[in-house]
């Protein structure tokens, strides 16, 4: 990993068309902005995490549950 | 051909219905060919199943059945993935939790599947932050036109 140091206000450029900068510093929290083009997608990692995780749980579905909708 | 599947036993597919997942699904990126199962109950829900690995199938849902104004952008980048030339082609389903009950089930519109059904290939999207589609939906409120 490529570790940089920034401060307020500095910026970094991954590639000719990606911009990450520092905006604010407050405490623990950091305020990132992020200039990219549309086609590249932008998320925070836990919304991955979680998706990974309800995919995994979806999959533990009891497989009673087709006797399920019939009862309904 | 036939694949032993979770929820329905022993099924016969034809191969031209098997779609790829390049990517897999997240958490399973493995896993890359899936077929679409109907299931005969009145209700807008349908088997995704791989097709190697029968412990791998989920309930998928019509999410448009739960949440009538569900809508997004495919990005240009997922357009030329999949390979489609006409929106008609896509078909758009998410995956259900099932709970105990169908009223504690959930519906994943946070991260639906999109499937080109001319060419078969699919990919569970994610859609960029927002609180009206979330990771998980209630599927009791059942508000679209499918009963």
């Amino acid at each position: 990993m490529l570790v940089l140091s920034r401060k307020k206000d500095e910026s970094i450029m991954i590639g000719d068309q990606i911009e990450i900068k520092i905006l604010a510093v407050e405490g623990e929290q950091i305020k990132i902005g992020i200039v990219a083009p549309k086609t590249v997608k932008v998320h925070r990692s836990e919304v991955f995490e979680a998706i990974q995780a309800q995919n995994k749980e979806a999959l533990s579905s009891s497989t009673s549950f087709l006797e399920q909708l019939k009862k309904k | 051909m036939k694949i032993a599947t979770k929820f329905l036993g022993e099924v016969e597919i034809i191969e031209q219905d098997i779609i790829t997942f390049e990517h897999g699904l997240l958490g399973l990126e493995d896993e890359k060919k899936f077929v679409i199962l109907p299931l005969d109950a009145d209700l807008p829900l349908a088997i995704l199943q791989s097709v190697e690995h029968a412990e791998i199938g989920f309930v998928v849902g019509y999410p448009f059945a739960f949440k009538k104004d569900y809508s997004f952008d495919i990005s240009e980048e997922d357009y030329k993935q999949l390979q489609i030339e006409k929106a008609e082609d896509v078909l758009t389903y998410a995956i259900v939790t099932m709970k105990e009950s169908f009223q504690d089930s959930t519906i994943n519109l946070l991260a639906p599947l999109i499937i080109n059904m001319d060419k078969k290939f699919g990919k569970q999207i994610v859609l960029q932050d927002n609180k009206s589609y979330p990771l998980r939906f209630p599927m009791q409120t059942l508000e679209g036109s499918v009963k």
